[in-house]
């Protein structure tokens, strides 16, 4: 074929990148997300949650919930940091410190699993709406309008109620508060790729509806969706404590919990601040770890900023 | 197989209006989009006429051009014969099988024998798909046997991309090779009929010649038959052998490209041919442009008679908006939908002053 014209010329910003294999978009995205130091940030604070609530155990210098100081904690007063005790005793005469590392696992592990399942349930539905057409979508989509029409924290205490009050109905009442904020975004997602002329082309070129799905239509609209759940990983963490604080959190007083300990730090705030200060500064932290980690993902994963 | 080819384009040439040696042929075909209006129970109010009774052979191994101002509906006749979009009427045979009838997985392998290149050749590739993946997933998906590295390289060489071009993905391509992948995609499955929608439209202009150059030589090679949608007049007068031009959801004339080039017989393919610049400067001095008034009418709303009488020149006080005219051959191999077409070329129907401007 001798009428093809030079290709790849050298000015070719890409070929100096690597010669053997191009750039696929999540390649990209991974570049650019090294890259930026929001994303950096972000990821430090989620690492230093992570491995605090998996070393819990041999981080903290004492036991959860040992009350070994229970002796020195007087109505009006509990006793501040001092040596051996790093943040001081909470109202039960355990451990302040120790107390913070251990609630970081149950954070953790309710925020994580509730989103997690939250983001599957929710896709699996938006999948079905977004890839079944017309009256799947129509069905799918008003059972998600109903779940959207309840308040996301009434959701939520209903089924604490309903279910009793253990971890697993916590982490029931969190997904399903974000079902429909995953499966309306997928779904969107999904119906506006679905418009695109690759898709199309995919239909011309005769391929069977499910690997256009699937393999197409879903790959490129998985974006948004991931950004959304690093996002809610947040909120996940800030509602555990929301519910605990209300009292439907988890039913074992063995486990620590930032939300319960802001609860009992209510009555002596004026006395000792600290007691409701670390804990809250946790939530604050770890939430923010998600919300960096989630911005920058949404940034790198963004068309628009590919170059 | 090139035996065969070789005899049908012979017979093509002999008898141009021989039906058994179209590839394709399409009647009566119509899109009518609903427009639907309502809160809570949609009402259909209305249709966009899109593509409203067109009648087209093209005849295998030749190709065959479709021109018309954008909105005229030229794409989603080409979508319509393709089945991408649902034909409201009319039939659309391909090598005699009725493809608007097809369903299921008969039309999903009928569809291996029939390709679109499009316009935009970034959109139209999976962003998150290597170009290995783009031209081995149809192989795949129609059982065809191949060895991948092989026949993707293969491809790729008869497109004039180099093997190392399997690993990238389309974003790492300029626009000319983004088509080049484009185009080999649809060869892969070794169609009969490409259907190209604007193959060039997109593209610089010294790339569209690069572009033109390979469908033809790919014509050349694997004899293929061509659809080519374009709004530019010199693309398609370059590669077509036969022309259809396309007004407001109909054909209005359809003939050879010498022919529609020289003598052009439908007023609005006057109009058209009247603003192309000749290269020639004695004739250019004394060429009349007719500049058409008004827009492109809607096509949910087209008018009565004849579709072209609101913007035309040769518009006379009969028939012309109360009856619509038919497609009708007024010499051998050329079509003309217009009342007067005998008149306009005797010269007893003649353009409005107003309407014709010395350049």
């Amino acid at each position: 074929m001798t009428m093809a014209p030079p290709l790849m010329s050298p000015s070719d910003p890409m070929l100096g990148v690597d010669p053997e294999h191009g750039t696929s978009l999540w390649r990209g995205a991974w570049r650019r997300l090294r890259r930026n130091p929001v994303a950096i940030l972000g990821a430090l604070l989620v690492l230093a949650f992570v491995l605090i609530a998996v070393f819990a155990s041999a981080l903290a210098p004492y036991a959860a919930n040992s009350r070994e100081w229970a002796s020195e904690v007087t109505l009006t007063s509990v006793p501040g940091p001092r040596e051996g005790n790093l943040l001081g005793i909470d109202r039960y005469g355990s451990d302040l410190y120790s107390q913070l590392l251990y609630g970081a696992r149950q954070s953790l592990i309710i925020g994580v699993v509730s989103t997690l399942l939250g983001l599957v349930v929710g896709a699996m539905l938006g999948i079905l709406a977004g890839g079944l057409g017309a009256k799947v979508d129509m069905v799918v989509m008003r059972i998600v309008d109903i779940l959207l029409s309840i308040p996301s924290l009434l959701l939520a205490v209903s089924i604490v109620a309903v279910l009793g009050q253990n971890r697993y109905a916590v982490m029931i009442a969190i997904a399903s508060a974000q079902v429909p904020v995953f499966a309306r975004l997928l779904r969107g997602t999904m119906l506006s790729q679905a418009r695109s002329d690759y898709v199309l082309a995919a239909t011309s070129l005769g391929l069977r509806r499910r690997t256009i799905v699937m393999g197409h239509v879903l790959p490129n609209s998985l974006g948004p969706t991931i950004v959304q759940a690093t996002l809610n990983l947040s909120t996940a963490v800030i509602e555990v404590a929301a519910l605990s604080f209300l009292g439907l959190g988890e039913s074992d007083p063995a486990v620590a919990e930032w939300g319960r300990m802001l609860v009992a730090a209510q009555d002596r705030f004026a006395s000792s601040p600290q007691l409701a200060l670390w804990p809250g500064l946790a939530i604050a932290v770890s939430a923010l770890g998600f919300t960096l980690l989630g911005e920058a993902l949404r940034e790198a994963l963004d068309p628009k900023g590919r170059r | 197989m090139t035996e065969r080819r070789r005899e049908t384009a012979e017979e093509a040439s002999s008898k141009p209006d021989s039906t058994n040696d179209q590839l394709l042929v399409v009647r009566g075909l119509k899109v009518h989009f609903p427009i639907k209006h309502g809160i809570l129970f949609d009402r259909t109010v209305g249709a966009v006429q899109a593509v409203d009774g067109v009648d087209l052979d093209v005849p295998r191994g030749r190709t065959f051009g479709l021109v018309g101002e954008s909105g005229c509906g030229k794409s989603t006749l080409g979508r319509a014969i393709l089945r991408l979009v649902e034909p409201t009427a009319g039939n659309v045979r391909f090598d005699g099988v009725d493809v608007a009838s097809l369903q299921g997985e008969k039309l999903r392998s009928m569809r291996r024998r029939m390709q679109m290149v499009f316009q935009d050749p970034l959109a139209s590739l999976n962003p998150r798909q290597s170009v290995e993946t783009i031209i081995s997933e149809p192989l795949r998906a129609h059982g065809i046997e191949y060895s991948k590295k092989n026949r993707v390289r293969e491809v790729l060489d008869l497109v004039g991309l180099p093997a190392s071009a399997a690993t990238r993905f389309p974003h790492e391509f300029s626009g000319g090779q983004r088509q080049r992948i484009g185009i080999a995609r649809a060869v892969a499955l070794e169609p009969e009929l490409i259907i190209a929608d604007e193959p060039v439209s997109a593209l610089d202009v010294s790339i569209q010649a690069q572009i033109i150059n390979l469908l033809e030589e790919l014509q050349e090679r694997l004899g293929l038959t061509y659809l080519v949608i374009a709004h530019d007049l010199a693309v398609v007068r370059h590669i077509s052998e036969e022309i259809a031009v396309m007004y407001l959801g109909g054909i209005v004339e359809q003939t050879d490209s010498e022919q529609l080039y020289l003598t052009p017989r439908h007023p609005y393919t006057i109009a058209l041919m009247s603003a192309v610049p000749v290269p020639d400067p004695a004739i250019e001095d004394h060429r009349q442009r007719i500049l058409l008034s008004g827009d492109l009418p809607s096509p949910a709303n087209p008018p009565s008679g004849c579709r072209f009488h609101t913007r035309c020149p040769y518009r006379q006080e009969t028939r012309c908006d109360t009856e619509r005219p038919e497609l009708r051959l007024i010499s051998p191999g050329h079509r003309v939908a217009c009342h007067y077409a005998e008149e306009i070329v005797a010269g007893t129907v003649t353009p409005k002053v107003d309407a014709a401007l010395p350049v």
